[in-house]
């Protein structure tokens, strides 16, 4: 199971703790150890509280690590900002409000996330040379209808547009590591299954290196090498390739019997 | 018609306060206080450093540069020391008080009789009367317009509008949403410096109590703007609110024909705001849009 080759991120004795230094001081991560590989479509499972999207906070930077250290490749980034860590990261959140500018268009928050990452500077950003691009980028999207909204402000999207368009702005400029967090959960059965299709397409044709949070065994089942499951905080079950592969939905279950 | 030419020629003057504000309370999406303490600064400074001999341009740009540093301090307060924005303001204008006296020299009030100004200029003096305040205006306000519509087109601009748009979602492609904040406050505060040495200027002197109510009558502009001219695009909202700057100087131009005096304005002007501001909930409630739509249109179609 254990690889060799240096892990793309590395995560090790990670305590993440919140209202830090309050009589309310709770411990979220505690001691969690993770290697993320080149290529990984791993997908995160937990109930509530296990410290899933604590993990993301803090693999993103929003939430700063009590002790341990986050590793890229070879470089120390336990306490990069958020701002710089997206230079390799890209993220989805579930609430379609948060991954899109409501009152820009959808190509100008295309424009805007093409240069995740890089400095802005006082050029001008020509979007009408970048137009011919996202019609087709969009038009990957089959059917959603978003190529034909470019010029539409994100507010006026459906929630399936929007998560759509929050999905092709993580991507469009290839992250060393992309995070999705239940990025279908709030959509109707139909179009998260639609979203959920178009995504493991992207990520195994581009070969992303990406975590996937979801509440769906079948759908963490059915998608990526590896599944990794997350209880009060340690990662307590993770299985990848072949051994994943063979993994059922009733072994799931009675593993997720025996953590609680 | 000297009245209006009058009305106008303030409308662009004042029309900087606007545009400034336009940059806060539109595009990153909270009020600022600062600028009621901003105001009197820039013209505080650009009075006494021509007092002393500086040139009135030179006099104008310092005050400029005056106002962004008020608006550095309230971005400091507000994005680094997680003061309120509102009160980050309130403080930064209530310090603003006591530094204009120091800068006046301790006197709540300095003349600029006798000295040169940006109206002084040969060709301005030749101007009918109130023509002068027209075109140094025209000329200030396009100015800010044109620069301010070129970089909302850049790059940084975009993270600029990104930034009050969605501050989650500016942080998560990379942009630092702190340094876009404190950049609007100090480029919308110093615009109104400048608007503050501007008017000052045209006035003939400086007071330190110049400043009160003048958020009230930059947000009106705002949104008369937005009222009067309804869907624009963004480039066209900034130049609408120069429209609605020239507006509310007409509505205040009325207000005086009708007997009032200016010690009344500041009431009035909170009320005309006030009006403004509820237009939205009046229309829906007594159903304005139909009687309006009816109103102009043909016959057949009702």
């Amino acid at each position: 199971m254990m690889k060799t080759s240096t892990p793309l991120l590395s995560l090790e004795n990670i305590v993440t703790k919140v209202n830090t230094g309050t009589p309310n001081e709770v411990m979220i991560l505690r001691h969690l150890n993770l290697n993320i590989y080149d290529g990984d479509f791993i997908t995160v499972l937990g109930s509530n509280g296990a410290g899933k999207s604590t993990l993301f906070n803090t693999i993103s930077g929003e939430l700063p690590v009590a002790d341990g250290s986050i590793k890229l490749r070879d470089q120390d980034i336990t306490h990069l900002s958020v701002e710089k860590r997206t230079a390799f990261l890209a993220r989805v959140f579930q609430d379609p409000k948060m991954g899109t500018a409501p009152r820009m268009t959808v190509a100008e928050n295309l424009l805007l996330a093409s240069q995740r990452g890089k400095r802005r500077t006082l050029r001008l950003r020509h979007l009408k040379q970048h137009m011919a691009h996202f019609k087709e980028l969009t038009a990957t999207m089959d059917n959603n209808g978003l190529a034909d909204r470019l010029n539409t402000a994100t507010e006026n999207l459906s929630g399936g547009q929007r998560q759509a368009l929050s999905f092709l702005m993580a991507t469009e400029q290839r992250p060393d590591l992309l995070l999705l967090d239940e990025h279908t959960a709030a959509l109707d059965p139909k179009t998260s299954e639609q979203l959920m299709q178009q995504t493991n397409q992207r990520v195994t044709q581009e070969k992303l290196t990406c975590l996937m949070i979801t509440h769906h065994l079948d759908d963490a089942l059915k998608y990526g090498n590896r599944l990794i499951v997350l209880d009060q905080g340690q990662i307590k079950f993770d299985v990848r390739d072949a051994e994943k592969a063979q993994l059922t939905k009733e072994q799931l279950l009675s593993f997720f019997d025996t953590i609680e | 018609m000297s009245m209006i030419v009058s009305s106008i020629g303030q409308g662009l003057l004042w029309a900087t306060l606007g545009v400034a504000l336009f940059l806060t309370f539109r595009i990153l999406d909270f009020p600022d206080m600062t600028v009621e303490g901003t105001f009197p600064l820039g013209a505080a400074t650009a009075v006494m450093a021509i007092s002393h001999g500086m040139g009135p341009l030179t006099a104008s740009l310092l005050a400029f540069a005056a106002g962004a540093v008020t608006g550095l301090v309230t971005g400091l307060l507000y994005t680094k020391g997680k003061v309120p924005i509102l009160l980050a303001g309130i403080l930064v204008m209530t310090a603003c008080l006591s530094i204009n006296l120091r800068i006046m020299g301790g006197s709540s009030n300095v003349s600029l009789l006798g000295k040169t100004t940006l109206f002084s200029a040969p060709f301005l003096q030749s101007l009918p009367k109130y023509f002068d305040s027209v075109f140094v205006g025209l000329v200030v306000i396009s100015v800010i317009t044109v620069l301010l519509i070129v970089f909302l087109q850049t790059n940084l601009g975009q993270a600029f509008i990104v930034t009050g748009d969605n501050r989650e979602m500016a942080r998560s492609i990379g942009i630092n949403t702190d340094n876009m904040t404190i950049m609007g406050l100090m480029v919308s505060n110093g615009i109104i410096g400048l608007g503050g040495a501007l008017i000052a200027q045209n006035n003939g002197y400086a007071d330190v109590s110049m400043g009160i109510g003048i958020i009230v009558i930059a947000l009106a502009s705002i949104i008369i703007g937005e009222v009067v001219f309804g869907e624009l695009t963004l480039n066209q909202r900034l130049v609408a609110v120069t429209l609605g700057s020239i507006l509310y100087q007409f509505v205040r131009l009325l207000v005086l024909q009708l007997g009032f005096n200016t010690n009344d304005m500041n009431l009035l002007s909170a009320l005309i705001l006030a009006i403004c501001l509820m237009l939205p909930q009046f229309s829906k409630a007594l159903h304005l849009n139909n009687v309006l739509k009816k109103g102009v249109a043909r016959y057949d179609e009702n």
